[in-house]
């Protein structure tokens, strides 16, 4: 439903380049004095302060800083970067938009393809993604420019101005379509159905909107604030939220059928931890990161006002290397860890999580155990884990993902004091769909077979995207997935 | 939020409560529970359904006042409002014509096994139940259970009422008097302890429910995992009822002890801001 699917993609962006506004703009600067420019730094809260707070560690650009770098972006002929962009958006038009200052203009560009700027902004790994096909990247090995900072500056100043544009939602053509999950699969395909008329309830199992987006992603990197504008847009927009309530289990798909619910989409997300099944993994102390980040994140653990507690130590290690790794160890350092480690069985360079959170890790003081393993864990006479005993790895041939294999060296055990431990190797998808309809296809890992183009499952009224499809992804493929599956919906009513 | 549509004291520190929540009481079967969280700052805690009635919308709930998050819970009355109740949650107790059943209940695991007793009977067993306290005053479900079991068994730690002694004694007196096929023990973790140590002695198979630590109760976060015959299990998804003689109790004794300190001071402050 975005514009692309209207005309040829080439054809539009060349068509969108070669407005006046844009080629003026584009000679108004040399493009030698263009590439002449450093990036603009994210300024942000200084390390030693921000270790102690919750609060974002990134401030954001100020005006003059997105518009000084909006002039770096050449606005190329051929712009690579757009397909770094897993949903194609259209890159050089918002910047050049921030470049003449047409701020509101930008937001409005990014959400042609973006249901989540503000949110995108702030968690894509753009340094895999749009930065990494950047010119400056690709051909003058320079620092690319800063999309995903532009991203956020844009969707954060529309959001600030007062002036948020509500999406035009067509007259309602009365058919009910219901949502399973809220994260942001979830929200993508509400928005998108919403504008096309539905009559749209989103049916989420916890008593908060948004996902791993609320119970995971911490403050300090996504503040709730901004997630619930997004939700509030939607409720203006007509989308209803029911909390509390599992689908599947509170009520049946059928039950839901009978009420009148023409189509589903699932969205709910890989919420199930893996554990490493390694000896002592059930003494208290040792926590799912899941876990960990839900009772701080979405039960408030830690803060006065709430009731769950959380048990975080002194001296808390942390295992894994992804974003979820990475934004526990650095919640146990705001808990005020004195030491807080994490523990990765490859390399630096083979770790998932986004460049900048583990920059920021270090930053903060949280130290880095690579090409180690836990093989046990030791608990005190209480039960509480003490001791964790670690395994010494080495990098072998590469294995499926294409990442060098760790292997393990024989007898290089030797154990590590400890309190907490936080395990973070992954999530599988929560079983509860696809026991509830055992029709539903899945795959050998649990998640559910779609058609690519239309997301549909095996179940004609039902469609799917997100981690539930894909296993652990991003939030960026989860919202593609919900926009691309509202289209599938939005054909599949039309041609009953 | 849900309204509360009726609320008794049954003892000092246990309390049933009627609450709305119209599509739970329509899906729930006997074994599943619900999470309940009281206010906006409030824990979430499982509870099982003791009851519900179709025709009113409502779920029952028997909760014993034990920290924080009961006792508050116990302060809301007939037309408050509970912050949120989802469920029905975990896997519907596997009721089957086995013969004769014997149910045994300690504390508040009274109430969780009132509905399976009513299965088990509907289901056309021989449903002995012994119901087991410390002391008279605690006994609950006393009528309830009655009507739907062939025979009644009362134990007392101070032989206040029925047999004095543990519930495991008025176990082993319905074992050695009759042959039981199956048995259901609910009740804290000690006492399904030493109960699935008995009829492990005895060869009756034994189906616990377990009441761990939970927090979102959908599977999302592994805080309910116990060991049951040497695998990990989450509770909430892959129970709460298991082989009882295949659950390691002395882990899941230890695990629940996890935020003893931390809930004895929420108590304790909650307590002194109540006064
Ligand atoms: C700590 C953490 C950090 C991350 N950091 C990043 C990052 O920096 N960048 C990035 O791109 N990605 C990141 N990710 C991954 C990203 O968050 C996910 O890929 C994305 O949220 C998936 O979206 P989703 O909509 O598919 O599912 P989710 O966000 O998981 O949402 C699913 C929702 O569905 C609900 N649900 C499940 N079953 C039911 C049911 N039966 N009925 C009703 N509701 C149900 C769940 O409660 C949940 O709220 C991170 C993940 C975690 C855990
Ligand atoms: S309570 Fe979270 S997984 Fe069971």
């Amino acid at each position: 439903m975005n514009r692309y699917t209207q005309m040829n993609t080439t054809e539009y962006l060349k068509s969108e380049r070669s407005h006046a506004w844009r080629e003026e703009l584009r000679k108004s600067v040399r493009a030698a004095d263009r590439t002449k420019r450093e990036r603009v730094a994210m300024p942000e809260q200084l390390p030693a302060i921000r270790a102690a707070n919750h609060l974002e560690v990134n401030l954001g650009l100020g005006v003059e800083e997105a518009v000084g770098e909006a002039v770096r972006c050449l606005d190329c002929p051929d712009p690579t970067c757009i397909s770094g962009c897993p949903v194609g958006v259209n890159i050089p038009k918002f910047i050049k938009y921030i470049e003449g200052r047409n701020f509101g203009e930008a937001a409005r560009t990014l959400k042609e393809t973006n249901a989540l700027p503000a949110v995108c902004g702030r968690v894509c790994p753009q340094e895999v993604q749009c930065e990494s096909q950047c010119f400056y990247t690709l051909k003058l090995k320079k620092t690319p420019v800063a999309i995903g900072n532009l991203e956020r500056f844009a969707a954060d100043y529309e959001r600030t101005s007062g002036n948020l544009s509500i999406p035009a939602v067509a007259p309602s053509n009365g058919v009910k379509v219901a949502v399973v999950g809220s994260g942001p699969a979830g929200l993508a395909a509400a928005g998108d159905l919403a504008k096309l008329g539905y009559g749209v309830t989103v049916f989420e199992a916890l008593h908060e909107i948004g996902g791993v987006l609320k119970y995971g992603i911490p403050e300090f990197r996504l503040p709730n604030v901004i997630v619930d504008v997004e939700i509030d847009n939607l409720r203006r927009m007509g989308v209803c939220f029911e909390t509390n309530f599992i689908v599947g289990k509170t009520g049946a798909f059928d039950d839901l059928r009978a009420e009148g619910f023409k189509a589903f989409f699932i969205g709910s997300g890989a919420g199930l931890p893996n554990f490493m099944n390694i000896p002592g993994e059930n003494c208290t102390g040792v926590f799912s990161s899941n876990e960990y980040l839900t009772r701080i994140n979405l039960m408030g653990a830690g803060r006065q006002e709430y009731d769950t507690p959380v048990l975080s130590g002194k001296n808390v290690a942390v295992i894994g290397g992804g974003n979820t790794a990475m934004d526990s160890v650095r919640t146990a350092k705001r808990l005020g860890a004195h030491r807080a480690v994490i523990v990765y069985r490859r390399s630096m360079d083979e770790m998932p999580a986004r460049r900048e959170e583990i920059h920021h890790a270090q930053q903060e003081g949280v130290e880095f155990m690579c090409l180690h393993n836990p093989v046990a864990y030791l608990a005190d006479e209480k039960g509480r884990v003490k001791q964790m005993q670690l395994q010494k790895m080495e990098l072998g041939e590469p294995d499926a993902s294409g990442r060098r294999r760790p292997v393990p060296i024989e007898g290089s055990e030797f154990p590590v004091d400890v309190d907490t431990v936080v395990v973070s190797v992954g999530v599988s998808p929560n079983p509860l769909i696809s026991k509830a309809i055992p029709a539903l296809k899945v795959s050998r890992w649990g998640t559910l077979t779609v058609d690519q183009e239309t997301m549909q499952t095996s179940v004609p009224d039902i469609f799917a995207g997100g981690d539930i499809v894909r296993g652990g992804a991003t939030v960026i493929l989860a919202m593609g997935d919900g926009r691309k599956a509202a289209a599938g919906i939005h054909a599949y009513l039309q041609g009953r | 939020m849900n309204k509360i549509i009726r609320k008794e004291f049954l003892s000092e520190n246990v309390f049933r409560m009627e609450i709305e929540a119209p599509r739970i009481a329509q899906s729930r079967k006997a074994g599943h529970f619900v999470i309940v969280r009281t206010g906006e700052g409030g824990e979430r805690i499982p509870l099982t359904i003791a009851d519900a009635d179709t025709r009113a919308g409502t779920i029952t709930l028997i909760v014993q006042k034990v920290g924080c998050s009961s006792a508050k819970l116990s302060k809301l009355n007939e037309g408050d409002y509970v912050q949120d109740v989802v469920g029905p949650l975990g896997n519907a107790t596997h009721i089957e014509k086995a013969g004769t059943v014997l149910c045994a209940g300690g504390g508040v695991g009274v109430a969780p096994l009132f509905p399976i007793v009513q299965a088990f009977k509907r289901a056309g067993n021989r449903v002995v139940t012994v119901l087991a306290a410390r002391t008279a005053g605690l006994l609950l479900y006393e009528k309830e259970m009655k009507e739907f079991s062939d025979d009644l068994i009362l134990v007392t730690d101070d032989g206040s009422r029925g047999r004095k002694g543990l519930v495991t004694d008025g176990m082993e007196e319905v074992i050695l008097r009759e042959t039981v096929h199956q048995a259901v023990v609910i009740g804290p973790a000690v006492m399904m302890k030493y109960a699935a140590m008995l009829t492990r002695k005895y060869n009756i198979p034994t189906l616990a429910s377990l009441n761990t630590i939970m927090v979102d109760g959908t599977g999302m976060c592994g805080a309910c995992r116990c060991s049951v015959d040497g695998k990990t299990r989450f509770v909430c998804v892959d129970g709460p009822e298991f082989d009882a003689h295949q659950v390691d109790f002395d882990e899941m004794l230890r695990r629940m002890s996890a935020y003893r300190e931390e809930e004895e001071t929420a108590y304790r402050n909650y307590l002194i801001h109540e006064q």
